[in-house]
């Protein structure tokens, strides 16, 4: 199994928000998540990439082959679980270029692969951009400053792309994208998609899944997946919301 | 702050100072103590005129008549003046070395050490290196190159006596030697250092750079600059320090005195990296040192760019006298403290000419139990018309065991005066770190890029060719203090 959750339970401050979760994923397959706000999609996301304010009460999580909560964030990154964020933070003064350049040579020095050198990565990174309908100077801009919500989106699918990732965690990236966006955004997915990799698209519009086809549909609410099913399902949310889930 | 960061901070604080090697040289001091005989072996050792000792006894006699500025927010033993050597200098200097091949071999293994090199071909493409270790100026590399356009670069030494009117006319007049007790000292017992002229309208082609390094046990450092820039003139230069580990701590009394004359413009860049003290506050540089500059005629420029990582005290002002009309200084201030390491640096502007503006961007970063603190005046004299002062203090914490101050004074004599002043205090942002681990990167690195980012606005301005070293210097100083 590529990713299996257990039976997970969660709590921050004192509240339970992840109650008895299971999910299985296996190479290559694409499942979305669905579920009202506040149902703890985000933080079923930040629990995976090993956000450390959480506490886990019970539970296990294997993913490929590893303990994950052996795993600190960065070994997690390195291990390919790649997150894009439903709210990317700023940080200002630190240029895209080198900060994706020490990212994807810590991964690779974790897989003793040789280092990539500045100008291989520059024109892998110019390269990717001109894909994803980036422009040229948005690359000299730092780290998601000063990004309108629908750049910082498309910043994360550009990271995305270059990382390669075996997993990727979408966290509603598709919210607050207006079509042209979403329909760069999810090119990006179904470029980088293949029989090796696998996706877990966190949303809560059924939109998106018209231009990403999910293998399966998991429907969470209050803290637990309540049921999975195929693409039908989403239209069912579509059209009668979550309440018959409630 | 949550588990994690605090581990990092424990690596970063094991880290050794990278540079604390001490060469083995014999070297030759007078004897111990400061009075009127050590001022004359200082100056008969470096052959100078009769009216220099004399310039530097009279700043002695101040000197003695003086106690030590007592306002930064610095906390330190009584320094014992008398328990200093004033001079040391490797033997077999009395005569200059020609070449290197003259130069002592363990010498410049020390600066291979370093990273300098010392060594015309190594030079960095572009820059001329004047080396000071302890009290002597080794070698000036690219000399003749510069001498081609009038521009003069050597050692104040050699100044004193072969341009004896120039040294006659600037030594002393941004930075008098009765300013306060540490400018007296400097007068009195200042024993190398370097000397700039670059004459009228000439600009010049490389950097300048010079390398100080104090090596020999209880020596006290004073070395003075003095940098002239005629008319229509440019030159950029680039001071960089470092010092070995010693349990005691060193006295470091730098003066630092820049003319910008009309049209002329100098940018004055410093990498300190003196030896800050272990990790229990033993040890370690004092830096007192004053920086001071004249832009005395119309439209001149003076920029003060400084990247403050190293020593166990630093006392450092940086300022610009804006005398001529339209004239411009700024100060570019980034100071990391770690450990037990205080710093009270910032700048001071005196608006005296119309239509004058200066501009100050201060970072201040501490970590461990350190003290940082920004102190900066900007006044506006009576005449002073339509001048202008933008200033940015931002401070970023690492930790909660350590302080970051901020101590502005404003004094103005004219109404029309403008003055716009913005500050912040940060904790490093831990959704931040989050953000960068969740790519790849460790904390070290995720922690250095982040207060490297914080760091930008004064890091680009250094010279291209430095930018880089100093970044890893901000790094490393995050990893050996948090180091
Ligand atoms: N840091 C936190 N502290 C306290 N409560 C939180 C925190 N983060 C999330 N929660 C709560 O957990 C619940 C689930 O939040 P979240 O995982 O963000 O939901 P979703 O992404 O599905 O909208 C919400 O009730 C939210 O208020
Ligand atoms: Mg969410």
């Amino acid at each position: 199994m590529f990713l299996e959750i257990k039976n997970l339970s969660v709590k921050i401050e004192n509240k339970k928000i992840l109650k008895s979760l299971n999910l299985n994923i296996n190479k290559g397959e694409v499942h979305a998540i669905m579920g009202p706000n506040g149902s703890g999609k985000s933080t079923l996301a930040n629990v995976l990439a090993g956000k450390e304010d959480y506490e886990i009460l019970n539970g296990k999580i294997n993913f490929k082959d590893n303990d994950l909560f052996d795993l600190n964030i960065e070994e997690r990154a390195q291990e390919g679980m790649f997150l894009a964020f439903q709210y990317p933070v700023e940080i200002p003064g630190v240029n895209i270029t080198p900060f994706l350049h020490s990212a994807i040579n810590s991964k690779r020095k974790r897989l003793n692969e040789d280092e990539i050198d500045n100008l291989s990565f520059a024109k892998l990174l110019k390269s990717k951009a001109s894909d994803l309908g980036i422009n040229i100077d948005m690359l000299k801009r730092s780290v998601n400053t000063g990004f309108s919500g629908g750049e910082k989106k498309r910043y994360e699918i550009l990271q995305m792309s270059i990382l390669n990732p075996d997993l990727a965690i979408l966290d509603e990236t598709d919210s607050g994208l207006d079509i042209d966006a979403l329909k760069i955004v999810t090119d990006g997915v179904n470029k980088l998609k293949t029989k090796d990799n696998s996706f877990l698209i966190i949303t809560h519009y059924q939109k998106l899944l018209d231009y990403i086809k999910p293998d399966y549909v998991h429907v969470m609410v209050n803290g637990s997946i309540v049921k999975s099913g195929s693409c039908e399902i989403a239209a069912e949310i579509e059209k009668d919301g979550f309440q018959k889930f409630q | 702050m949550n588990s994690d960061t605090l581990n990092t901070l424990d690596t970063y604080s094991k880290n050794k100072y990278k540079y604390g090697f001490v060469t083995e040289i014999d070297d030759e001091k007078p004897k111990k103590g400061l009075n009127e005989d050590t001022i004359k072996f200082i100056s008969l050792k470096k052959k100078e005129p009769v009216w220099m000792l004399e310039w530097r006894l009279n700043a002695y006699s101040k000197w003695k008549k003086m106690k030590e500025p007592k306002w930064a927010n610095l906390s330190f033993p009584e320094i014992n003046y008398q328990d200093i050597y004033y001079y040391s200098a490797p033997k077999g200097f009395d005569k200059k070395p020609k070449d290197l091949s003259e130069v002592d071999p363990k010498l410049i293994e020390t600066y291979n050490k370093l990273g300098i090199p010392l060594e015309e071909q190594k030079v960095l493409a572009g820059v001329a290196v004047d080396v000071v270790f302890d009290s002597v100026s080794v070698a000036t590399t690219y000399k003749g190159e510069l001498e081609k356009l009038g521009i003069i670069f050597c050692s104040i030494g050699e100044a004193i006596q072969k341009h004896p009117d120039i040294i006659k006319k600037y030594l002393g007049s941004v930075i008098p030697p009765g300013d306060h007790s540490f400018s007296a000292l400097n007068s009195a017992v200042f024993t190398d250092g370097s000397f700039v002229y670059i004459p009228e309208g000439v600009k010049c082609p490389m950097e300048l750079s010079t390398y100080f390094r104090i090596n020999a046990e209880n020596t006290g450092q004073f070395e003075r600059t003095l940098i002239i820039a005629d008319k229509g003139s440019y030159v950029s230069y680039l001071e960089g320090c470092t010092a070995p580990k010693r349990d005691d701590n060193q006295l470091h009394a730098a003066n630092v005195e820049l003319i910008a004359l009309e049209d002329a413009e100098i940018k004055y860049s410093t990498v300190q990296n003196w030896y800050p003290g272990d990790e229990d506050g033993k040890g370690g540089i004092y830096n007192f040192v004053t920086k001071r500059g004249l832009c005395a005629g119309k439209n001149s420029k003076i920029s003060w760019t400084q990247v403050e990582t190293g020593s166990a005290i630093t006392w450092k002002y940086p300022s610009c006298i804006l005398k001529g009309d339209n004239s411009i200084g700024e100060f570019y201030s980034v100071a990391i403290t770690n450990n037990f390491q205080q710093a009270d640096t910032g700048t001071k502007m005196t608006h005296i000419g119309k239509n004058t503006k200066s501009k100050i961007i201060s970072k201040g970063i501490s970590l461990g139990k350190s003290q940082n603190t920004y102190r900066g005046e900007v006044s506006f004299l009576r005449k002073a018309e339509k001048a202008r002062n933008y200033t940015q203090c931002d401070s970023l914490l690492v930790g909660n065991q350590c302080g970051a101050h901020t101590v502005p004074y404003i004094d103005s004599k004219n109404n029309t005066a403008v003055i716009e002043h913005e500050a912040s205090t940060s904790k490093i942002n831990e959704d931040q770190l989050y953000y960068c681990r969740q790519r790849g990167l460790s904390h070290e690195e995720a922690v250095s890029l982040i207060v490297n980012g914080f760091c930008k606005q004064v890091l680009q301005e250094l010279p291209m060719e430095f930018a880089v070293e100093a970044q890893k210097l901000v790094s490393i100083s995050l990893e050996g203090s948090v180091g």
